[in-house]
């Protein structure tokens, strides 16, 4: 194409943007305005379906017993009785499966990429097992089959939540996997001297970073979400704590608990990918592209 | 990996690599960990898979066949076949199917919208806001619904001010209806999450090449794009069976465990809450939806196939 005249450059030009960034609205600018009108009314119901709640929470937890605004909740929360101990526990269960689930989900998916993307099905199906197998029905079975010392420990939950977080830490990977050039780094890195170790850590890792933080920020909101397994074995993490302290004492406090998580988490996760993004971008003007 | 392309790397590595003369000293010891190599590098996530998820759904099984006093027996299955359990599945199964469908639809929607608005702060927010809240549930989220539509929730008071009751349209925040409101909570997301990358294969030129042969925006979705995203649509709504089917601590905070579920007629036998002894009908109920989503598995697997046949 390089060598036809100038008018031809510029429609590949043309074409090639138009494929890049999938265009829906090619047509006539009534049909354009009536879509946006369409799509504008779709987003202000999901997004009223979505953030009332979350103000209607918000609302709760910064009253006070008078109905007042008030920051009290928030600050009675971390003097709770048994807080700061149903705290401990989530965190380092948190911790121990975020550290399980990258190590052994990021060699396999990586592994499966490269060298078996025939397997990629099998993973598929395997990894979206756990949304739909009950969690309920795994710690029936996990208390009625595991040995005594397993059910003993906390980390039992650990086991569980690396995988319960499976489909969301292996989809991430594997859209990072798929936006990048895999076989070509690889490559570049193995015919430059890289040994596999080296590979992995200096070139795909930082390569796949933003869905590996995604995965690890999807993780840690599961690990504080989950209610059902922790509740059957008798442990008291977050989610259970604050279903008991609700029945002891009713008030904004555990709301205040709960609004904080999910918040808390989602501007996390807003963080990691735009920081994340703003860097990339930075990286890319050095290198002059 | 065939043996035929682990020779053909092998004779790549020894054309492009310096070692070629290294490479003969071992080449039969390499030869053999390197064709057992893929076995090794996928066996620790085959291994936990299965002390995971097959292990606990095998003992699943295998309690739901034996008696408390041990032996094989069929009284569980049989109980929980009748009475109040068979009605504990009904409603599930009624509640899946109610919130896949509804969300499953909007969700297209809301994906399609969010995916053509071209805007990356938007489509930012909207993604990780999904990650999050398709992971969202249990009290948390019963909380936030009873301080948005409880009887002095804000919204309630809102439509109040504006003249409508909710009640007089049979809605209520703990019965059937209520819980199928809340559980869109978590469906939608997790429907957006699933839709988006089907969405993002369909090609714009299709559509070109449909308005280039005079077809509608409408005759273009009737003929091309609803045909296509079909199998990912019917795939996705078969996860959201599953997820609402599955789900048992939104129902239980919701409904203080009064509505029959079925999960939480399994956890009515683990607390503890029914007689003393009788856990294995627990162990029953809960084989009785591993049967159901089995079933629901290989709908989806099936679906898959076809979906990921256009999607490449």
């Amino acid at each position: 194409m390089a060598t036809l005249s100038g008018a031809g450059s510029i429609f590949e030009v043309a074409e090639a943007e138009n494929e890049a960034v999938p265009s829906y609205s090619t047509g006539s600018p009534r049909r354009r305005r009536r879509i946006r009108w369409w799509r504008l009314v779709v987003l202000l119901l999901a997004g009223a379906y979505f953030l009332i709640p979350i103000y209607a929470g918000i609302k709760f937890s910064l009253q006070n017993v008078e109905g007042h605004f008030s920051f009290q909740a928030y600050r009675a929360l971390p003097s709770a009785p048994g807080f700061t101990g149903a705290l401990t526990l989530s965190l380092e269960l948190a911790v121990a499966t975020m550290v399980v689930s990258t190590l052994l989900m990021v060699p396999t998916a990586i592994y499966v990429h490269i060298r078996l993307p025939q397997l990629r099905r099998v993973l598929d199906v395997v990894t979206v097992m756990p949304i739909v197998i009950p969690p309920i029905v795994l710690i029936v079975g996990v208390l009625g089959a595991f040995p005594e010392w397993a059910r003993a420990s906390p980390y039992l939950l650990s086991f569980m939540y690396v995988i319960l977080a499976m489909p969301f830490v292996y989809r991430s990977l594997d859209a990072g996997l798929g936006a990048i050039d895999l076989k070509t780094l690889t490559e570049a890195s193995r015919s430059l001297g890289g040994n596999w170790i080296k590979t992995l850590w200096r070139v795909i890792l930082p390569n796949i970073r933003p869905a590996l933080l995604s995965a690890t920020v999807l993780t840690l909101a599961l690990v504080f979400g989950e209610y059902t397994m922790a509740s059957l074995d008798l442990w008291t993490t977050i989610p259970v704590w604050i279903v008991q302290f609700s029945i002891s004492s009713d008030g904004p406090v555990q709301v205040a608990a709960s609004m904080l998580g999910l918040v808390g988490t989602w501007i996390l996760l807003i963080a990691v990918v735009s920081l994340d993004r703003s860097q990339s971008r930075r990286s890319h003007r050095k290198l002059g592209a | 990996m065939s043996s035929s392309e682990v020779a053909a790397s092998d004779a790549s590595t020894s054309v492009l690599g310096s070692g070629a003369a290294t490479l003969n000293n071992n080449s039969r010891l390499r030869r053999v960990l390197r064709r057992s190599e893929p076995t090794f590098a996928i066996a620790p996530f085959l291994i936990y898979a299965f002390l995971g998820l097959g292990i606990p759904s095998l003992a699943v099984v295998y309690q739901a066949f034996h008696a408390q006093t041990g032996g094989w027996t069929l009284y569980n299955i049989r109980l929980v076949t009748h009475g109040v359990f068979l009605v504990g599945f009904e409603n599930s199964i009624k509640l899946g199917l109610i919130s896949s469908i509804v969300p499953g639809i909007l969700g297209v929607f809301l994906a399609y919208a969010i995916q053509t608005s071209h805007s990356n702060v938007l489509r930012r927010l909207t993604s990780t806001a999904s990650g999050v809240l398709a992971n969202f549930g249990g009290i948390n989220l019963t909380f936030m619904f009873i301080a948005t539509l409880g009887s002095t929730g804000i919204l309630t008071y809102w439509l109040h001010d504006i003249g409508i009751n909710l009640a007089n349209f049979g809605f209520n925040l703990f019965t059937f209806s209520g819980v199928l409101f809340v559980y869109m909570y978590f469906q939608l997301p997790l429907m957006v999450l699933v839709i988006t990358p089907a969405l993002g294969g369909l090609r714009p030129s299709w559509r070109e090449a449909a308005e280039n042969m005079g077809a509608s925006s409408w005759s273009y979705w009737r003929h091309v794009g609803i045909p296509v995203l079909m199998p990912s649509i019917l795939g996705g709504m078969l996860l959201l069976f599953g997820s609402a089917f599955a789900a048992y601590a939104t129902a239980e905070s919701l409904t203080l465990g009064l509505v029959a579920l079925s999960p939480i007629q399994i956890g009515n036998f683990l607390n503890g809450n029914v007689i003393a002894g009788e856990t294995h009908v627990g162990y029953a109920i809960a084989f009785g939806m591993l049967i159901i989503l089995t079933v629901t598995m290989v709908l989806y697997s099936l679906v898959r196939k076809r979906a990921s046949k256009w999607l490449r």
